[in-house]
């Protein structure tokens, strides 16, 4: 059986991105999928902006209309940088830190598409149900975001810096 | 300031006029809720990075949106919870904010 090779590996000046190129033939196409959906009304792009007061539905709504740029012009930031590094070797912080909530935020609108339940991980669809590809893809992409979100936890300092 | 500012300029104080729909200043508290995608290494990590918690606090608040379904992970004043669940919304995390009852 071949070893395991993790697809991050931190490193003394940087990240490297150890991945095959079937893989990021496939990563290749997701940005722009996941850009083409943002700021529209798709059910599922509605999962990144929840809303932020618990009992007021009012002023959710003040707050999406003040922060949504915001929250609209990073999530692309982070696609841009993806795609844009898509081929790199090497990764900076801010490169990795892009790539990592890209990977979130395309897991999060393809998990609302796909209904992700916990079970589903232990149960996922047979391989000739439509959705089979879609959930493998999103599966695939957790495993990578673990890899990616290791390699940035390397970084923090354990104790934390509160206080 | 001179002396003498202060007793040419008398200084007007601002009282705020009709001021009924002024909310008593009660603390906010900032609660992330369990959802079947994101990651429980993610989560932790966000926690950390957002809040300079230390791994074993960040873990502990992780476990309790993930067992219990929600945590409150930080609070203050209004702006403070704004600033927070903005935060927590950029990075995908299911943030709400509410009065500390």
């Amino acid at each position: 059986m071949p070893r395991f090779q993790s697809r991050v590996k931190r490193t003394r000046n940087g990240y490297q991105l150890r991945l095959p190129r079937e893989e990021r033939e496939l990563l290749r196409t997701l940005p722009g999928q996941l850009r083409d959906v943002l700021g529209t009304d798709d059910p599922a792009i509605a999962r990144l902006s929840p809303p932020a007061y618990q009992d007021d539905p009012a002023r959710s709504r003040e707050f999406t209309e003040l922060v949504g740029d915001d929250l609209d012009a990073s999530r692309r930031r982070s696609l841009d940088l993806m795609e844009a590094t898509i081929d790199a070797e090497r990764l900076d912080e801010e490169q990795l830190t892009a790539w990592l909530g890209a990977l979130n935020d395309l897991r999060l609108v393809l998990g609302t598409r796909l209904d992700v339940s916990e079970d589903m991980y232990e149960r996922p669809p047979d391989p000739d149900e439509p959705n089979a590809h879609a959930f493998a893809v999103f599966v695939y992409l957790g495993w990578l975001q673990e890899q990616v979100v290791a390699a940035l936890a390397g970084g923090l300092d354990p104790r934390g810096t509160e206080g | 300031m001179s002396q003498s500012t202060l007793t040419t300029a008398p200084v007007e104080t601002e009282r705020p006029i009709g001021d009924e729909s002024t909310e008593p200043d009660r603390p906010w508290i900032v609660i992330v809720w369990n959802d079947p995608i994101n990651l429980m290494s993610y989560v932790t990590f966000v926690f950390q990075k957002l809040f300079g918690y230390s791994h074993q606090k960040a873990t502990k608040l992780m476990l309790d949106v993930h067992h219990k379904g929600r945590a409150v992970v930080s609070g203050g004043t209004r702006e403070k919870a704004e600033f927070d669940t903005f935060r927590l919304h950029a990075h995908g995390l299911w943030a709400t904010m509410q009065h500390d009852s």
